[in-house]
Order: C-alpha cells, then structure tokens, then sequence
C-alpha cells in the first residue's frame, strides 16, 4: 500500500452504459508494478465490461485509463494498448493451425519475415521460461496449459508490463494450476503487473496480494487479501447480508464451507479438510436431501445401469467403466481432465457415441450417440461447455428454457404460441432466480451464469429421470453455484430422479451420496460416506492410494481411500 | 430505424443481483416484455420499408407507366418464380446450410415434368402423361434433389457448397440432355394455369406465391418445426443437446427447399408458357435468389432472418429490375447494371436495416 511514482496502470471514474444498464460506475483501481492484483465479483458485475475497456476493445464512456501517467491509446489501437497490457482471454485466440513461433509474433511479425529470428526468439523466451516447447510446434498439438503459455508469452514479446489473465485456471488441471500460480509469482517478480480474474476466492488468496471486489458495476472493495476471510469476500461480492443469508439457505451445501487450493494451499482460509462444517442455514436443508439419497439408495430402484463402457474419445478414454444411480441419489464422477470424466457424462447422455459397453435407463437400452432418443427415454443433460451446447444465443430466454418440451407444448398441429411458451418458462427461471429483461430477451446477452440457469432450466423443464450434468458450476459466481446445485439435489430428493455430476470441480461434490472416482478411464475408487474429505479425494484423482499418499504429503496420515474403496 | 430500441423498464432488473428473493415478474409481467420484444422484432423486419418507398418514387419519376396497377401486376408475376425459390433458399439459409443447385432444380423439375407430359411431335418421350401427374413428377423430383443433397451433406458430411454446386451442374446437364437441348413449348393449360392466369387483374402466380409467404413465415413462427429449424441454424450442438433431431430436421429442410424451388420452376415454366433449356441455371437466377434473401436480411450463417425480410428482398430485386426495363436500358449493359444495383442494395440494406443485415466477422 505504499505508491512511489505513477501506478502502471491507474483506472479513474470510469463509467459504461449498455442501453439502459450501467455496467460500470465511476470504477477505480490501480495496479502497481510487480503486484498481483485479484479482481473478483458475481457473474453480470462488470467484470467483462472492464475487462474489454482495460484492453482497450471498448472505449469508456466517462473517466480515465492512464498507463504509467501517461494517458491511454486510442481505443481500436490495438497495437498501441498491447505495448502495455495484454490479455489472456478465457477463450483463446491461439490460431490452431499456426504453429508456436508464429502465434507468439501473431500480429507483430515485421514486414519481411525472418523464420529463423522468430524460431530462435521464441526458442529463447520459451527456455527463459523452463519451457520445452519447439516453436514449430503446430498449436493444435499443445494442451490447454502450453496454449496459455504462448498467449503469455505473446503479451511479453511485445513488451507488455502489464498482463490480464481472465479466469486462467477454468480448464487446467489442478497440478498445471499450480504451475501457473508459479508462473505469475515469476511474472510478478519481474516487475510485470498482472490482474488477475476468478470464481476461485482460494486462488486470490494465494497469488494476490490485494483484491477489488465489483458489484453491480461498482468498486465496493480494493483491500490488501490478508486482511480479509473468504466469507468478508463472498458477502462483498453477494451483497446485503440477507441476500447473502437467503442464498446459502438456498442451497444444501453450506457457503461458508471452505473450498481449498490445492494441497500445497498457504491461503489464510482454513485450507484443510472440511468435514461436516456446513454453512450458516445449512444443516437443516441439508440432511433431509442426504437422506433421501443415501438412506433408502441401497433398497431403492436402479435408474441408471451403465456397464463396461469404452470410448476413445479424444478428450479422455474410457476403458470398461460400470456404476449404478438409483432414484433419489446424487452419484459424483470426478478425476482429471483426461481421465474421462467428461466422456463418462457424454456418453450416458447420448451426447457421444461410444465404442462398447451398454447404457440402461431403467432397464431400457439406450443406443448410443443418440441424444434425442435418450432425452425422450429420460435422461436430462447439462453439457460442459454451455457456449458450444447449452443455448441457441440469439433465441430467447423462454424459448431456449422450453426447448426440450416443444412436443408438450405444442397443440396437435404443431403449433406454439409464444405466451404458452413464456408461461411455461416463468416457473422454471423464477425457481432458478433467472433474470433477464423478459421471455423474449435473447439468451446470448445474459451473464454466464444466467445463461447456465438457462441450460438447467431447459433440462428440468422435461422432467428427466435421470439427469447427467457435466461441471456445472464452472465459470458460475458463488451464489449462482449454490442455487444449481441446490436445484440438482432438490430434484434428486423430491422427484427420485438420479443425478450423475461429472466434475473435476470438487466443491460440487458436496451435494452427492457417492463419488466415484476415474482414473485414467477407469473407475479407481470410490467413496460412499459423505462428507467426503478433499484432500483423499485429490489424492485419489492421482491414482495414489493408502500408502503412497503419505509419501507425498508428508507424512500425514491416510489411510480412508483404500478404507472408502470397494 | 429504431431497431435497437430496448424495452425500458425491464432492463434494470438485469443489473439487481439474482437472490432467491428476487424472481422475475410471472404472468402478466412477463407477457408484457413479450410483446414488447415482438414489436422491436416487427420494426426490425420492416427495415427496408424505406428503401422501397424511395425505389417506388425513383420509378414513378423514371417513367408515367411505372405506377399502374398493370405494371405492379406485372412486377408481381416476374417476381413470384423467384419469390418462392427464395422461400426455399431461406428456409436451407436457416439451418446454417446453402443449397447452390436450386437453380438447376428450378429448370430441371419442369423439364422432365414437360417431357413426361408433351407429345413425341413436341420433343416429348411418348408417356404422355396427365398434366396433373406431371405435376406430381414435379413434385417428386424437387423432393428427390433435395433428399439426395441432404443425405450427401447431413449422413456423408460433406461440404455444403461443393456437392450442391456439383449437382447444379449435373441437373443442369440433365435438363439439356433429356430433349437434346430443344425447348418444350405448347404446354397444357392445368400445367401453366399457375404461372400464366389471373384472377382479375392479380397473378396466380402471386397470389400463390404470398400464401406460400404467409404459411411459411407463420410456420416458421409458431410452429415447433420452424421454431427447431431456428435452433439448428444458430446453434446446432445446442439444439442437439436440447433433444432436437438436427439430422431430420436438416434432411427436412432441404427437400423443402428443392420442393419449393420446383414449384418456382413450375410458376416460370406456365408464365413464358415454355421450358427452355436455358431456364434456371444458364439464366443464373441463384444470384438473385441470394441476393434477396441476404437483402433481406437472412443470415447466410443460419439461425437469423424471417419471411418478412425475404419478401421484402424479393419485392426490391423486383421493382429495380422493372424500373430498369422501363428506363430502356441497353441490352447490351443491362447485366453490369443490374448487378451493380444489386450489389448496391445490400450495402443500402446494411446501412439502414442496422444489425438485421450485419454478419459478424
């Protein structure tokens, strides 16, 4: 908290309208060199909208960007705002088909090319950075982690000083995260200032130093991270304290439950395993759920019977997994993210074709790679990616949410009438506290979150017996979590519905009655009592058991994965 | 004009945070905010409605015989061959897919139709069959196109453009071949009634080609199919997820779409009372089918457009190719013109029909 000369980056009463809606209102904030700079709030809280205006795609329509004192570029400068900020988007803008070399220099290559300079630079950098990958590398040869690396390496060839990573560890595996964390200590160090955005309250902890909380498009906090607790931080982001209050209640899983980093975790939060400790309002929704799963699951009927199950999907192989989901009970799927836990989801889903095994819905076969025909037998389906498969963007909110029913709603003629539709619709997002202008507003202008209601909605809407739902809550904000998985555990309680949560997201995991764990596109372990212990289940999505864990986290104690193991 | 005009009250409770306590308004509310979204939607489809009264006033000076009923009876029987093809290409436009050979269909479903029908003495093949049948083999082979360009995109995953750009020249080659290049004329009058008669003043040919406007675009509003051709075009893994079968619906789509390029063929075919060889592809007319629709406003990306905006398309392709006869231009230039205005009106579209007519990059 001690300025000396001008902040490198220094934002002043800046102001942005969309139509009616102020995105942002008189927002501030500084970021010094060599700090790392948490800016977190709820999805819809203007965090894109700054975003965009720090990286100077949008312009302001009031207030001031200033880059070390001096005031910034013009906006659609690209190339000028890029000499001192640079973003690494959520989604990449890596050109697949160019290799390393040539994406590093995207858009900053010279007139003439020199292949050999651009090889030999990128070569450079990369072996600065303890990299070992070749600058003729196709890009779509890199994992998401490499993929990150060149687009931060990219901001640096051009000799940004400052750097916006945008929710950087959605797709990365738990390990590469901490890599990352490694890799912005090492930027930080430097000098380079880095603004750093997530959902991960746990990850601000441990890499910034200061933190800004937006809220409805203003600046309600900038406060050093060791000084306040992860719940100071949640109730800023929520709000006004009933709301915080009425939220948790909403959901069976408590709030104020602490969701930890990694093992190594130094955060001040009370990283360890959390048993029981539900949140403020809690226990009295949550053991009635639990209990309706887990009590009469071992007597109540199987809905879901998948037996040896292979795949060779890309995104994770599945070789011969079986499990069972019996009404009323939440089963947790979780691993890494090519152990093929998000194939296992695919697959019972329809969503994915696979190469043998067998999926029953109730004892009726569902052939495979046939999502209409599974989702008419019953089977619900939240996709991972909501973009790519949870909304048609330009439809509206109703018409997306009663997507699923249009043969209910529809008269014999086929006809839809649009208030029919809307009136269908409002019960489903006013249960999901949904908002949005109205029916009709296109889903494609509705925040992340709102949007992943949306794909909830339109799976609730037909009432599944089965619903499989692949990371859910990924990219959502807090109160928004706890609303969807609420929902997903109140389905399971009072429909006897069976709920199939693939997740590498392991706080989602506090609403099942079972985890099962893949490892490497096999079932490793599972674990039957909740609550389940975040560390055992880490360790265990890094096929370690019993005696090799205690090796690896010195020393301690653990001996309940091999115990919990079938 | 106003075509981002937002509702006003509504907007603000999108910046109120989502608690439990704060669902959206039910019933009545939210009814309310529909209409309101429809009547943006409404302002939005009648974009070009300018453009059209400036086109109008531009003929009435050009020429004294532009305004006369005679004349937009005229405009509206040109128009109405193309109109329903532009239905089809729409409709295909919609499910993000593009269908090149409706052209060739355009000429070629008429042609074996004609041939089936017409005397030996005529260049037909001795079947001489009922006009109505002929009709009905029209029909059949719109579907069959269609249905063979579907399998070929949809089941073998080809690309879009390449197969039906190669069925536009194998159709093409079709129609020629089968009478050796010769036209067929004298054709009987149920074969021609819907291209050449009038009801009073007014064309069948337009008044058939309105219904087909009509149903489609009510189809297409209010009717689950139309609602998933929709879904499929703006996001077909969405839709896919969402329980809708995308293959049937795209398969659907473009053997509707051939269908209704036959029945353009049909209204051309009764109109000049004869099947050229030249009808269709050597005429080019796919430019305009696309041009129209694109005018109009029909994303050539799918997922965007109604048949507000492809009427509207259709009706502005007509009245400049008309103020273009009337202006007497040369023969000889009239290509360069025609497509230097149309070329001129999608930028015009663009400019006034804001967003509507925008592709994002």
């Amino acid at each position: 908290m001690t300025p000396s000369g001008p902040a490198l980056v220094d934002v002043a009463g800046v102001e942005k309208r969309f139509g009616t809606t102020r995105a942002l209102r008189g927002v501030g904030l500084s970021l010094r060199s060599g700090q790392c700079l948490g800016l977190v709030g709820r999805n819809g809280a203007g965090k894109s909208t700054l975003v965009s205006i720090l990286s100077g795609l949008s312009e302001p329509d009031a207030g001031t960007v200033r880059f070390d004192g001096q005031p910034a570029p013009r906006v659609g400068d690209i190339d000028g705002w890029q000499m001192w900020i640079a973003t690494v988007f959520q989604h990449s803008m890596i050109v697949p088909d160019l290799s390393v070399a040539e994406n590093v220099f995207l858009g900053n290559t010279p007139r003439l090319v020199s292949w050999h300079q651009m090889r030999r630079r990128t070569r450079d950098i990369m072996r600065e950075w303890g990299l070992r990958i070749a600058p003729e590398t196709p890009c779509r040869d890199l994992s998401v982690e490499q993929l990150q690396v060149v687009e931060i390496v990219r901001a640096l060839v051009r000799g940004a000083r400052c750097v916006i990573l945008d929710e950087p560890t959605a797709a990365l595996e738990r390990q590469a995260a901490q890599r990352l964390f490694e890799r912005v200590r090492q930027l930080t160090a430097s000098g380079v200032g880095v603004l750093y955005i997530s959902h991960h309250l746990e990850e601000v902890f441990e890499i910034c130093q200061d933190v800004v909380v937006l809220r409805d498009g203003e600046v309600v906090a900038t406060a050093p991270t060791a000084s306040l607790r992860r719940d100071d931080l949640v109730a800023l982001m929520v709000g006004d304290v009933g709301q915080a209050t009425s939220a948790r209640a909403a959901a069976p899983a408590g709030a104020a439950r602490p969701v930890p980093g990694g093992p190594a975790s130094g955060g001040p939060g009370p990283g360890g395993p959390g048993p029981g400790g539900p949140g403020p309002g809690g226990p009295a929704e949550q053991a009635p759920a639990r209990e309706a799963g887990a009590g009469p699951a071992a007597r109540a009927e199987v809905v879901l019977a998948v037996d040896g199950l292979v795949s060779d999907a890309a995104r994770g192989r599945l070789s011969g997994v079986s499990l069972r989901v019996h009404a009323g009970e939440v089963v947790g799927v979780t691993g890494l993210l090519s152990a093929g836990v998000a194939t296992l989801g695919r697959a019972v889903a329809g969503a994915e074709d696979y190469a043998a095994g067998q999926v029953r819905l109730h004892g009726r076969r569902i052939p495979p790679g046939r999502r209409d025909v599974a989702q008419r037998a019953g089977i619900g389906y939240v996709p991972e990616d909501r973009r790519a498969e949870g909304f048609v963007a330009r439809l509206g909110v109703a018409e997306n949410a009663t997507m699923t029913i249009t043969s209910q709603l529809s008269d014999r003629f086929g006809v839809l009438r649009p208030g029919h539709r809307a009136a269908a619709a409002a019960p489903l997002t006013s249960r999901l506290s949904l908002v949005s202008s109205g029916p009709g507003q296109p889903a494609g202008e509705l925040s992340g979150g709102n949007q992943q209601k949306i794909t909830v909605a339109r799976t609730l809407a037909h009432h599944p017996s089965l619903i499989v739902a692949i990371t859910p809550t990924r990219g959502v904000d807090v109160a928004a979590k706890e609303l969807l998985l609420g929902s997903l555990a109140d389905v399971a309680s009072s429909s006897e519905a069976g709920v199939l949560l693939c997740s590498d997201e392991l706080s989602d995991l506090e609403i099942c009655d079972r985890v099962i764990v893949l490892v490497r596109g096999e079932v490793f372990t599972e674990f039957t009592r909740p609550p389940f212990d975040r560390d055992e289940l880490i360790v265990a999505t890094e096929g370690l058991t019993g005696t090799t864990i205690s090796a690896a986290f010195g020393g301690t104690e653990y001996g309940s994965a091999e115990e919990a193991a079938e | 004009m106003s075509s981002n005009q937002t509702p006003d009250g509504p907007v603000r409770t999108a910046v109120r945070p989502g608690g439990p306590g704060t669902a959206p308004p039910a019933g009545g509310g939210n009814i309310g905010a529909w209409l309101r979204s429809v009547n943006v939607g409404v302002l939005r489809e009648v974009a070009l409605l300018p453009v059209l009264v400036l086109l109008i006033v531009v003929g009435t000076v050009v020429s004294p015989a532009f305004f006369t009923v005679s004349n937009f009876a005229g405009i509206g029987q040109q128009s109405s061959a193309l109109g329903v093809v532009v239905v089809g290409e729409s409709l295909i436009l919609l499910i993000g897919g593009m269908d090149l050979s409706l052209e060739s269909t355009f000429g070629l479903a008429p042609m074996v139709a004609a041939w089936l029908i017409v005397p030996v003495a005529a260049y037909g093949n001795g079947a001489d069959l009922s006009p109505y049948l002929g009709i009905l083999v029209l029909l059949a082979v719109g579907a069959a196109v269609g249905l063979v360009n579907g399998l070929l995109i949809v089941k073998g995953r080809l690309n879009g453009f390449i197969v039906t750009l190669g069925m536009t020249i194998v159709l093409a080659g079709l129609q020629n071949g089968i009478v050796k290049a010769q036209s067929l004329f004298n054709l009987p009058g149920p074969f021609s009634y819907l291209g050449a008669a009038s009801i009073g003043q007014v064309p069948v040919s337009l008044i058939v080609a309105v219904i087909i406007f009509i149903l489609v675009g009510l189809f297409l509003r209010y009717h689950r199919t139309g609602r998933a051709i929709y879904a499929v075009g703006g996001n077909p893994a969405a839709a896919r997820a969402a329980g809708i079968k995308v293959e049937r619906v795209k398969i659907g789509v473009y053997v509707a779409g051939s269908i209704l390029a036959a029945i353009g063929g049909l209204m051309e075919s009764g109109r000049v009372s004869a099947v050229t060889g030249q009808q269709g592809y050597q005429e080019g007319i796919i430019f305009s089918v696309f041009a129209a629709a694109v005018i109009g406003g029909v994303s050539l990306k799918g997922g965007r457009g109604n048949m507000i905006g492809a009427a509207s398309g259709v009706i502005l392709l007509g009245i400049v190719q008309d103020i273009l006869d009337l202006a007497q231009v040369s023969n000889y230039w009239i290509e360069a013109i025609d497509g230097a205005v149309i070329l001129f009106a999608l930028f015009l579209a663009r400019v006034v029909g804001g967003e509507s007519t925008a592709e994002e990059g």
